[in-house]
């Protein structure tokens, strides 16, 4: 079967063109059949995957020659499931932004359906210039989603979200021309194709400054200590939906970014800052985890968790080689599967809390809901790398990798594994058990709700069950593109054993 | 008598490379007489057409006399009419147009004249082909002052408003500091090179016949700069610009801050990357000092700006440095990024200066920030426009804006000059601070900005005082600023054809790297 990855990727912005144009009822049902279509093509998609063939149903058209951008779209085992995480994320989100949006619905259900199709755009690039393109324009729907249907202080919050995102990936602009500039051979054309920049090569210094740039902007998305300045504002601000993408989505891009493009093409400058990644990397699952237990707040819980999370796949992407990366990106897949419900829980124990987010005023909310808890546990247990879960393998294999490189790190991760189970522990007991909170309604689980929540947990279940589906899926693209790092990384200089 | 008659060689003339500026003048002078009938019909109706009229002839003959190439210079090697100029004269009609479009109910073209008003401003146009075309020292300062007289009237033709009388003195005054200071350093490079045409300077200074380090022409290339970077706005030389933008009508404004930049632009690309292209190493890290200081500036500057007018206005002015960095580079990558960049940078300051003529006339506050205030739910067919038009100036992707940017830093890093493409992208942060503040007060509620208010005046209503009402009652403008947004979008989505164009228009230079 012929896929068109052209037709996955503008299907959501079109059904969202037409939600905008349809009268408010029809819009809903417009709004859900863009993703619901792209789920389908993507499960298709997932099946017909041939495993390490490599490059798979390449879209290469010219889009400006002159600057030597094409329109290259592309499909391996590294952006596979990242793909399918947006294609499943997306479907119980705007599911449940559809019955609870009231104000100006149609302009949000565009917002949102512009949002998946950046998103997609932004993994199944396989030209630089154009992977920027969309990762930019990423923001231009979220920036009008936080703003415009959040809560509190909701336009200073996206101000700071876009300027702090933007400010990295401007420079990462800048960054990638240079790349793209001095990558040129004499008398050859520009080009931004991963494909001929990976066989071009640049001066060692030069991709020194522009590593550097390029990961600002990808910690700054991820978020990473300390380029997370905007995460409390805006986690606090984002209507639940938003949130949900915000967080189990949008932050795999960046870290993406850094096996799809900063290794593969710069090793040298990726081998270069290695060490200073990866003890950020390490700090920001000592500082998330720990703010993640003393916050009070469900959703910087959440916020701080993910923070942590997201230093675990870094740490795995730097040690470069095979397992951790293998590990890394399972967990990106993991992380975003798990956050998505979680976020979209956290909303539905908000309803029955009179809106309040507070963990002192919560709890107790089991009794009546065994519904909404029994889901509830099995994503806790989860997000904290239960065995028999997926993020349990996805965090072995990153911790392996870690104490084959150096002990210190692997020692300080574990400490980051013990930390998750005591801060979702917390999240979960605050919640559901305990004493019933003052406003609390103990009322279980709605339909709507339900249907959006159900699938993605059996998504969790069933990759615990067979997580060699993934795994046999991306090995392959993952080793080769950690393959040239690995190849130029010198025990002297790179870690201090 | 007949003797010595026939010993003065006048220049050959070439009526077809000369019809666009027959045109624009023709135009001129007939508009003028028709505003002098006493119908005000004719004033009112025929004056606005014939104008419009004698711009699309421009660009008809314009694009019949288009030829890429380097081509020599006519009337003695005095005026160009390469693809340079004639690629930078479109910009100036179409602005020209705009403006017609603009004005049809602004009381400017009442109070001033509607026959004047738009004499004046195909004068002004004319000036600005002239100096876009000028191939030696002597038409630039004709076309300089061309362009600018008509202009220095334009800006106060809101009779009774006594900010517009201000902002024509100011702008008046502070014009002829920089035509004074631009006349002087013409004649000191003239004085060092013993040139006037623009060829045999270049030729003077590439045999080595005068040192790039000479004192007379290194004085003569500081004070050329100096004025010019007064007409284009570029700091530390454009203290006017925020005054003149508010004050001056503003049809006027959106022409001034289109159309005078391009002018600006063709000329120093002309002088600097033509004339004294060998001289390089004379004033490009000057002006790539400039550049950067402008940038910044510019930025900061329109930062704590509720007036909209003034915001574009110091927006202008971070937009000259970006546009700055393509002429300093020297290459003709350079140039063919500066002359994309002009033509994006007109699609959307357009786009943007039409709402706020749209919003002015029937908002009491103004241009002020508060009058923009939920247009996304007033009026959507003005607030996507400037939404697009701040997208595209602050460089985001799917617009014009992210492509001229993209191109800029691409020539600054391929002209080693890599920290000028790092100013850029600095310079667009710091944009997005404001540029996202005007988006945040159409589209997201009521929402306190924290900068001192203006007081409220008194407005005329346009057609009641619903705004849909009004919004209907003023569909030209609403018109110009849908089709300038559609525009910015399909030139970020689809910019080849503006790149070929933009390849032309460098193919009319020689000695560029």
């Amino acid at each position: 079967m012929t896929i068109h990855l052209s037709i996955v990727l503008f299907l959501p912005l079109a059904s969202g063109l037409v939600a905008a144009l349809l009268p408010g009822r029809l819009a809903r049902s417009a709004v859900l059949a863009g993703p619901l279509a792209v789920l389908a093509y993507v499960i298709v998609m997932l099946f017909d995957y041939e495993s390490g063939g490599g490059l798979q149903w390449v879209t290469n058209d010219e889009w400006i020659s002159e600057l030597g951008i094409s329109y290259k779209l592309g499909v391996d085992g590294l952006n596979l499931f990242l793909i399918a995480l947006t294609a499943i994320a997306w479907v119980p989100c705007t599911l449940v932004a559809a019955f609870s949006v009231v104000e100006r619905p149609r302009l949000y259900f565009f917002h949102l359906a512009l949002a998946e199709t950046a998103v997609l755009g932004a993994f199944m690039a396989q030209d630089l210039a154009l992977f920027i393109v969309f990762f930019d324009l990423m923001l231009v729907p979220f920036y009008f989603l936080i703003g415009g249907w959040g809560s509190g202080e909701r336009v200073r919050a996206t101000t700071k979200f876009v300027i702090y995102t933007l400010s990295g990936s401007l420079l990462m602009l800048a960054a990638a021309i240079a790349l793209g500039v001095l990558a040129t051979p004499d008398g050859g054309e520009i080009s931004f194709a991963l494909s001929d920049l990976q066989q071009r090569s640049i001066a060692e210094g030069s991709q020194h400054w522009i590593v550097l740039l390029f990961a600002l902007a990808f910690f700054v998305k991820a978020p990473l200590f300390p380029l997370h300045g905007w995460v409390p504002e805006t986690y606090r601000s984002t209507s639940i939906p938003v949130l949900a993408l915000l967080s189990g989505v949008l932050s795999k891009v960046g870290v993406y970014g850094f096996l799809r493009i900063v290794l593969p093409v710069m090793p040298d400058g990726a081998q270069y800052w290695q060490e200073l990644f990866i003890i950020v990397a390490v700090f920001s699952i000592l500082y998330g985890s720990i703010l993640a237990f003393s916050q009070d707040n469900v959703r910087l819980v959440l916020a701080y968790s993910s923070i942590a999370q997201l230093g675990f796949i870094v740490l795995g992407i730097f040690l470069f080689e095979e397992k951790g990366a293998q590990g890394a990106l399972f967990q990106m897949l993991n992380h975003g599967l798990v956050t998505v419900p979680l976020f979209l829980i956290l909303g539905v124990i908000a309803i029955r809390a009179r809106g309040s987010e507070s963990l002192s005023a919560l709890g107790g909310m089991a009794f009546r809901a065994p519904v909404l808890a029994g889901l509830f546990l099995v994503i806790s247990l989860a997000t904290l790398a239960m065995p028999g879960s997926g993020n349990f393998i996805g965090e072995m294999l990153i911790l392996f990798g870690a104490f084959e490189d150096n002990l210190v790190y692997g020692l300080v991760a574990s400490v980051g594994v013990v930390l998750a189970a005591v801060y979702m522990i917390r999240l979960y007991q605050g919640t559901m058990h305990g004493r019933v909170g003052s406003a609390v309604e103990s009322i279980d689980i709605d339909r709507v709700n339900l249907a959006a929540i159900a699938p993605l947990v059996a998504v969790i279940v069933a990759l615990g069950v067979y997580p060699n589906f993934v795994i046999d899926r991306t090995e392959k693209d993952v080793a080769k593109n950690v393959a040239a790092a690995k190849r130029v990384t010198n025990p002297e200089v790179s870690v201090i054993k | 008598m007949s003797a010595l008659l026939a010993q003065v060689q006048a220049p050959e003339i070439d009526y077809k490379e000369l019809s666009p500026l027959f045109a624009l003048v023709g135009g001129s002078v007939i508009v003028l007489m028709v505003g002098l009938l006493g119908s005000r019909f004719a004033r009112a109706v025929i004056v606005p057409v014939l104008t419009a009229v004698a711009l699309l002839t421009a660009i008809g003959l314009t694009i019949w006399i288009w030829e890429p190439g380097n081509r020599d210079p006519i009337l003695e090697g005095a005026l160009g009419v390469d693809t340079l100029a004639l690629g930078i004269s479109m910009l100036f009609y179409v602005a020209g147009l705009v403006t017609v479009v603009l004005s049809l109910r602004s009381l400017a073209t009442e109070q001033a004249g509607h026959g004047e008003y738009h004499s004046l401003l195909l004068g002004s146009i004319a000036g600005m082909v002239v100096l876009a075309g000028s191939e030696s020292l002597m038409t630039l300062f004709i076309g300089f002052e061309l362009l600018s007289i008509p202009l220095y009237v334009l800006c106060a033709t809101h009779l009774h408003r006594r900010t517009s009388l201000e902002a024509g003195l100011k702008y008046l005054v502070v014009g002829s500091v920089g035509s004074a200071t631009l006349l002087y350093g013409l004649a000191l490079v003239f004085g060092a090179t013993g040139a006037m045409e623009f060829d045999a300077i270049s030729g003077v200074l590439e045999r080595g016949e005068v040192s790039p380090s000479d004192p007379l022409l290194l004085t003569g290339v500081a004070l050329c700069a100096t004025g010019l970077a007064f007409k284009a706005s570029v700091a530390p030389f454009h203290q006017w610009t925020p005054d003149v933008y508010q004050g001056a009508p503003t049809p006027i404004t959106t022409f001034m801050a289109v159309a005078t930049k391009a002018a600006a632009f063709a000329i120093f690309i002309r002088l600097f990357d033509h004339a004294l292209g060998w001289a390089e190493l004379d004033w490009a890290p000057a002006l790539a000092v400039l550049a950067a200081v402008t940038i910044v500036i510019g930025n900061v500057g329109a930062i704590p700006q509720r007036s909209v007018k003034r915001m574009l206005a110091w927006s202008s002015v971070a937009q000259a440095g970006y546009l700055l960095a393509g002429v300093v580079v020297h290459t003709e990558l350079g140039v063919r990024a500066t002359a994309f960049y002009l033509a994006v940078y007109l699609l959307m300051n357009v786009a943007a200066f039409a709402v706020v003529v749209a919003r002015e006339r029937v908002s009491e506050h103004g241009d002020d920030l508060r009058s923009f205030e939920n247009l996304g739910t007033i009026s959507p067919w003005l607030a996507w426009p400037m939404t697009i038009a701040m997208l595209s100036l602050a460089g985001f992707p799917a617009t014009g804006g992210f492509i001229g940017k993209f191109y800029l830093i691409d020539a600054s890093v391929a002209g080693d000059y890599t920290w000028l493409g790092i100013a850029i992208v600095i310079g667009s942060v710091l944009s997005l601070a404001y540029y996202l503040r005007l988006i945040a007060v159409m589209w997201m509620g009521r929402y306190e900005v924290e900068l001192p208010t203006v007081p409220p005046r008194r407005v005329r209503p346009v057609a009641g005082w619903s705004p849909e009402a009004d919004a209907r009652a003023q569909p030209e403008v609403v018109a110009v600023a849908v089709l300038f947004a559609a525009a910015t979008i399909a030139v970020g989505l689809y910019p080849d054809p503006l790149f070929d164009v933009a390849r032309d228009v460098s193919s009319a230079l020689p000695n560029l790297h």
